[in-house]
């Protein structure tokens, strides 16, 4: 067979994360931030600054320490528009960990859940993955995304990533999944498949809604006729990914980070907007 | 840029009957049927529904365009185009779910896209305020197909494995595959409502999730119809970067057909190997623009930014991943076990390709010659040194798909090399050329060559703003071909034909 040798050409490929820092996970733009050296914000910048978004990601906060811009990357789609309109305030931000267990929690510069709250869906995540053994099923299904979703979700099956090296697998039957990988927005005709596969799933089930479609609808998802605004309505989610589309590594750290094995390098990482 | 795409309208044939007969003339006159879509307009307070058909003719694109008044029930019909060509099938059946007219002696007119309640209005792309109510039922799948030990098999709407939700009601007595209905509705996210009402700067975000796998080659061919309509250059600088964008698209699609062919024909380390590269491809991308699917690059006009790292750098890189891509399929065609699939699998005659108007690699594989960037050059496409001509093959199974794949693949690293080389000696500094688009009604038509084939957008605007847009995806063109090769194919050739075509599905949902 001359594949064989091809396949020893080159080496190992494979990226050693999450056991040792990978550098395209570390450089990997996945996110866009609230800059924590911002100066004051005006009302009208704060107005100007909503407009130029074009999924309503960006709001303010206003209290006694003035007007603070926020940004909820679970509606962000990473056009850059509000960075290359006020750079004074938003910022690419690199580092791919941008996933997160709280819905709230992806607002950066916004209040996420009081401590207990979150400790409270940490409990809750960690009750339903603790007797999953070192073998671990993803069913996906694709409720209305762009295709991109699709392409970054099979990357992680590549020798670049191999997730099938941490004891996580691909698996067409429901019947033997433990988590629900879900991209796209929910459309009108994937409610009911969904349901569907969601049923035919032993529980617990772990769901983890995969890419801003999934989150929030994004932009496709926004006021259009095909209802869409995020797979939150359909079922209970536990993990959400922000980026459009995640990244392989974003997927990666997600799918650690719900069934509890990220290493505490990892996870005691400081990360913008997720306090999970 | 191309003169011709500019038209303050579409060329307007008042009388439905004789629009039907100068589009069958034309196609039959050798014009390719490109598409056809509705669109909501209100004319001395009539609510009627202007019907435009595009043709292709060389290096030409026009819209021919009908308009459709009420009957005394409040129905739109108009005599259908299928029965003298036959490539308006599913656009007539898409044109009926969206805007509501009935092509009368359509041979079948199920829902394609949408399925909407019962009484519901349709979502009317064009129309101001509409109200629709998208019905989560699934209609029952229809038999075609009956004799004894027939039974039909549902494939999807999830699929096994991480796939674009699509269903294939496959008929079949066991082993092979006489018959199939293909239903992309399950994935309808109303992408030509989401164009409406934006500003000409907004729409090019939409374009870039129509399909989301060719998000360049559907930025641009939104751009060209806009800049057609403004009238405007696009700066030297930004064609060239258009171009790197638009072929590494190009290798990073085909990679993924050659990855998902080297997967059904179960060779692993081939798999691995096309997956490897495909990701090497992405992160080439990602290095110049900061997103792995080039998103965020192109707007009307020119491009936002210039190339985030340094175009000598990303060449180098570039040519040493081509070297290794290539040395693969080589070894891939020459693997026994890999070519036997390919071979006669999955047969698309030229005689169909020519009547289905094929597109892209499907078409090319099947004696097609018609490439945009060849035909319609728009962009830096004019300022590289083009190969004389694209890649065409005539045998149309797997096999001559994938060898016109292989050989973009080669054309695609070679441009873009050439336009990377190039734009690392440009002194130019214009990225971006002001876009004015005019008040009162345009309309114009861009086009772009994505990995799966010619990519057709139609735009009308009124006062500066999207009134309607026909994003027409290759994908949602050829896979109405897609059941028409199964001829002697069983289940087990699926995986290859699907691949094969390398289709998106979110494209074809709309």
């Amino acid at each position: 067979m001359p594949w064989v040798p091809r396949g020893l050409r080159d080496g190992k490929l494979t990226t050693g994360w999450p056991r040792r820092p990978d550098a395209y996970f570390d450089e990997f733009a996945a996110g866009v931030t609230v800059r924590h050296d911002a100066p004051p914000m005006s009302h009208a910048e704060a107005d100007a600054a909503a407009r130029v978004c074009p999924t309503g990601a960006i709001g303010h906060v206003d209290d006694d320490d003035g007007v603070r811009p926020t940004l909820d990357r679970g509606a962000c789609i990473l056009c850059g528009r509000c960075v290359a309109a006020f750079p004074q305030f938003f910022a690419r931000e690199s580092g791919a960990a941008t996933a997160g267990i709280d819905r709230r929690a992806l607002v950066v510069g916004g209040s996420s859940g009081t401590p207990e709250e979150l400790a409270g869906l940490r409990e809750a995540l960690a009750a339903k993955v603790k007797h999953l053994g070192r073998s671990v099923h993803i069913r996906h299904v694709d409720a209305g995304s762009d295709g991109s979703d699709e392409w970054e979700v099979q990357a992680l099956a590549n020798p670049v990533y191999d997730l099938h090296r941490l004891g996580v697998f691909f698996t067409a039957s429901p019947r033997h999944a433990d988590i629900l990988l879900v991209t796209g927005i929910g459309t009108a005709g994937m409610v009911e498949p969904l349901r569907r596969t969601r049923e035919a799933m032993p529980d617990p089930v772990v769901v983890i809604a995969t890419g801003t479609d999934a989150v929030s609808g994004g932009l496709i998802g926004r006021g259009g006729y095909t209802s869409g605004h995020g797979i939150g309505e359909l079922l209970d989610v536990d993990v959400w990914v922000p980026g459009a589309p995640a990244s392989p590594f974003t997927l990666m750290h997600a799918i650690l980070l719900a069934i509890g094995r990220l290493p505490a390098r990892v996870a005691a990482e400081p990360r913008g907007g997720d306090a999970a | 840029m191309n003169a011709d795409a500019v038209h303050a309208a579409p060329v307007r044939i008042a009388e439905p009957a004789s629009w039907r007969q100068e589009v069958a003339d034309r196609v039959a006159a050798g014009e390719r049927f490109a598409g056809l879509y509705g669109r909501a307009e209100i004319r001395d307070d009539i609510h009627g529904c202007a019907v435009t058909a595009l043709l292709v003719c060389g290096s030409a694109v026009c819209a021919l365009e009908t308009w459709i008044a009420p009957d005394d029930a409040g129905e739109l019909h108009y005599p259908s185009l299928t029965a003298l060509v036959p490539a308006a099938f599913w656009y007539e059946r898409a044109a009926h779910d969206l805007s509501g007219v009935i092509p009368d002696g359509h041979p079948r007119l199920d829902p394609l896209l949408l399925v909407v309640d019962e009484g519901a209005e349709r979502p009317r792309p064009g129309h101001r305020d509409p109200t629709t109510s998208v019905s989560g039922a699934t209609p029952p799948g229809s038999a075609d197909v009956h004799g004894r030990g027939m039974f039909t098999i549902p494939l999807g709407p999830v699929r096994s494995g991480v796939f674009e939700s699509v269903e294939f009601l496959i008929e079949t007595r066991g082993e092979d595959i006489p018959h199939m209905n293909i239903r992309p509705h399950y994935k309808h996210r109303g992408i030509a409502k989401q164009f409406e009402g934006r500003t000409t700067d907004d729409g090019v975000l939409i374009a870039e999730r129509v399909e989301g796998i060719a998000s360049v080659a559907h930025a641009l061919a939104y751009a060209h119809a806009v800049e057609a309509i403004a009238g405007v250059r696009v700066p030297s600088r930004a064609r060239l970067i258009r171009v790197v964008h638009a072929e590494l698209e190009r290798i990073a699609n085909h990679l993924d057909v050659a990855m998902r062919l080297a997967d059904a024909a179960g060779l692993a380390v081939a798999s691995s190997r096309f997956g490897w590269h495909k990701e090497a491809t992405m992160r080439l991308v990602d290095a110049l623009c900061g997103n792995r699917f080039g998103r965020g690059v192109i707007v009307p006009g020119g491009v936002a930014h210039g190339p985030l790292a340094h175009p000598a750098t990303v060449a180098s890189e570039l040519r040493e991943l081509h070297g290794r891509i290539r040395a693969d399929l080589i070894l891939a065609m020459k693997t026994p076990s890999f070519i036997d699939r390919l071979r006669t699998t999955g047969i698309l005659t030229p005689e169909r390709a020519v009547a289905w108007a094929a597109l892209g690699p499907v078409g090319r594989g099947s004696g097609i010659a018609d490439d945009c960037r060849w035909s319609r050059p728009t962009d830096g496409y004019a300022d590289v040194t083009m190969p004389p001509s694209q890649p065409v093959r005539t045998a149309g199974d797997v096999m001559a798909r994938a060898n016109v794949r292989w050989d973009e693949i080669d054309q695609s690293a070679v441009l873009a090399v050439e336009a990377l080389h190039a734009l690392g000696a440009m002194q130019s500094p214009d990225l971006l050329t002001p876009v004015d688009v005019p008040t009162g009604d345009a309309f114009g038509l861009g086009w772009a060559e994505a990995p799966q084939g010619e990519v057709l957008y139609a735009v009308h605007l009124r006062d500066g703003r999207i009134e309607r847009c026909l994003a027409r995806s290759p994908s949602l063109h050829n896979l109405a071909i897609f059941h028409d090769v199964f001829a002697g194919d069983v289940f087990t050739d699926f995986a290859f034909i699907e691949a094969s075509f390398g289709l998106g599905y979110a494209g074809a949902a709309m």
